[in-house]
């Protein structure tokens, strides 16, 4: 609920100020939140995207997470037991992807600024080894997508973007309990006539916090410390164990 | 009650881990055993990555070998001339272990050889012990005591390596590099498999080179203290997977568990307690060799190399 009247608070300065300031301004987008904050609690999140535009059109908006480096493994049997074999790397992967569209049919685009645009699971782009044998290398990538979108990552099936009063939008974004952490960006692009007009950027951060974060950090930051510590502490509860139950 | 494993990068419900800990502290306090070749198995079936799994496993047996050796200590069950030459070993053994295994993880093998080594050895101790609780059970029925006497110590091979060394408190003068040996084979163990190796330590040294029982639980126990120590060490540095918040969690329910552990197995025979341990090895055994053996739901899978910019 309250939420709700944060959407519409927002979207009424929204209105008000494309109406006097940045009234040629064809595209207006934000989101409620740029920081999702992972703590030990954390099950997901939902983040609201609003915004107006001033023409007629569709709105896109794709959201994707930092790029990693995957590796795609097929396992083969082998003397009765299934063994990783031969495996694909894929760089600058987007770690997380979700779109939403205005126009569920479809939309008004060409393939080419699909794919420049990454609109669709099947367009994210991924750069595999070069020279490798192609059909071989499309098994593998569909095996990413299948794989990212079985944990959550991913989302074959595009969301919807409301209308409201033919100027303004709005779509939730779902962020599971495994969502990668990183700098993400969200889009939005305004599509009229087979081309994009307009398009904004907003970047989202996913960042672990609280007393789980920490051990992480540490763990990574200052791995030698984080083992002598982890050492001593198993080490003193042996030591605390042993005096409480000869108490007893 | 969830609680967000930092390491292990999961949420599991705080209960299970409790859980788990406290009967795999059970059994220990019944049969005498670590436990850590149950309580990593155990974990990778909640979805622990088995890696983070072996990792905390290492971490979690110093608590339970200090805990353990004390009461040992105390009634001078520990030879500390042999622990320290096991320990030597052990240290060097453990440390290549922790490259293997991060060699493994570079390949994407790693599951795969640890699931591999928990299906020989607990098939190998469990089928022994089967096969050795059936057999006394029998010879039990048929009331026949033979006072059959072996003889305290064999002269084979063994005795005839260089750098030969006095134990007192085993009453041996045998070669450093056996024990050494031992330790060494042991240490890789448990790095690769999460575990203190008492299982496999304790028949060593009674047989290999016999050792007198009473010293050997104490001196195991010792020398895996600081073997599992340089594990977790090793672990945590090269391939971050030790996940302290899971192994606190582990010990006080494997704490706990112990106590009530120990005080039943005072009442069950030695016969009942070997029929039993060897019957719960070869299910987990059974298990994890099923999990190997038939065919995944997706034969592909993916694995993310973590770039070092997402470290904040």
């Amino acid at each position: 609920m309250n939420r709700r009247i944060a959407f519409f608070a927002i979207c009424l300065t929204v209105l008000t100020a494309s109406r006097e300031t940045v009234g040629d301004e064809p595209l207006i987008a934000d989101l409620d939140s740029h920081l999702v904050a992972i703590t030990a609690g954390f099950t997901g999140t939902e983040l609201l995207l609003f915004g107006s535009i001033q023409t007629d059109g569709d709105v896109v908006v794709v959201v994707s997470g930092p790029k990693q480096d995957v590796t795609v493994r097929r396992k083969d049997r082998v003397a009765g037991i299934w063994i990783n074999r031969d495996s694909v790397e894929f760089t600058s992967v987007p770690s997380f992807y979700r779109v939403a569209t205005t126009a569920q049919e479809g939309l008004d685009l060409p393939s080419s600024a699909l794919r420049r645009h990454q609109i669709g699971i099947q367009n994210i782009r991924m750069r595999g080894p070069a020279g490798a044998m192609a059909d071989q290398v499309a098994t593998f990538e569909e095996a990413l997508l299948r794989n990212k979108t079985t944990v959550g990552h991913y989302d074959p099936i595009p969301g919807v973007v409301e209308r409201r009063g033919g100027r303004l939008f709005r779509t939730s974004v779902l962020i599971p309990a495994n969502v990668p952490i990183g700098t993400y960006t969200v889009e939005t692009l305004l599509v009229q006539d087979g081309r994009v007009i307009s398009a904004q950027t907003t970047p989202l951060f996913v960042n672990k916090e609280g007393f789980s974060a920490q051990i992480f950090r540490q763990a990574h930051l200052h791995p030698m410390l984080y083992g002598i510590v982890a050492i001593f502490l198993a080490g003193f509860a042996g030591l605390a164990a042993n005096w409480a139950f000869r108490k007893i | 009650m969830h609680i967000y494993l930092p390491i292990a990068e999961i949420s599991v419900n705080i209960l299970v881990i409790l859980g788990i800990g406290a009967g795999v502290g059970f059994l220990s306090g019944i049969f005498g055993v670590g436990g850590g070749f149950l309580a990593t198995p155990l974990l990778i079936f909640l979805g622990v990555p088995a890696a983070v799994a072996v990792g905390t496993g290492a971490n979690q047996i110093i608590a339970s070998s200090v805990s353990g050796v004390l009461a040992h200590w105390r009634r001078g069950n520990v030879d500390i001339a042999m622990g320290l030459v096991l320990l030597a070993g052990g240290v060097l053994g453990s440390t290549l272990g922790v490259f293997i295994f991060k060699w493994l993880q570079s390949l994407g093998q790693i599951d795969l050889v640890i699931k591999l080594c928990y299906v020989i050895f607990l098939g190998i101790i469990g089928g022994l012990m089967a096969f050795e609780s059936v057999g006394s059970l029998l010879r039990s029925r048929r009331k026949s005591a033979l006072g059959q006497h072996a003889k305290l110590h064999h002269h084979n091979w063994m005795h005839g390596l260089p750098f030969k060394m006095r134990f007192r408190k085993s009453k041996l003068y045998i070669s450093v590099l056996l024990p050494a040996g031992i330790g060494f084979f042991v240490g890789i163990l448990t790095a690769i498999m999460g575990v203190g190796g008492g299982f496999v330590m304790v028949p060593a040294m009674i047989y290999l080179l016999g050792m007198p029982t009473s010293v050997v639980v104490g001196t195991s126990l010792f020398q895996i203290i600081f073997v599992s120590a340089n594990a977790t060490f090793f672990q945590a540095t090269l391939n971050q997977t030790v996940d302290v918040v899971l192994a606190l969690i582990l010990l006080v329910g494997g704490v706990i568990g112990a106590q009530f552990g120990t005080k039943i197995g005072a009442k069950l025979n030695g016969e009942q307690i070997r029929s039993l341990l060897a019957f719960i090895v070869l299910a987990v055994c059974g298990k994890l060799l099923l999990d190997l053996a038939i065919e995944p739901s997706d034969i592909y899978s993916i694995a993310t190399l973590t770039p070092k910019g997402t470290v904040q």
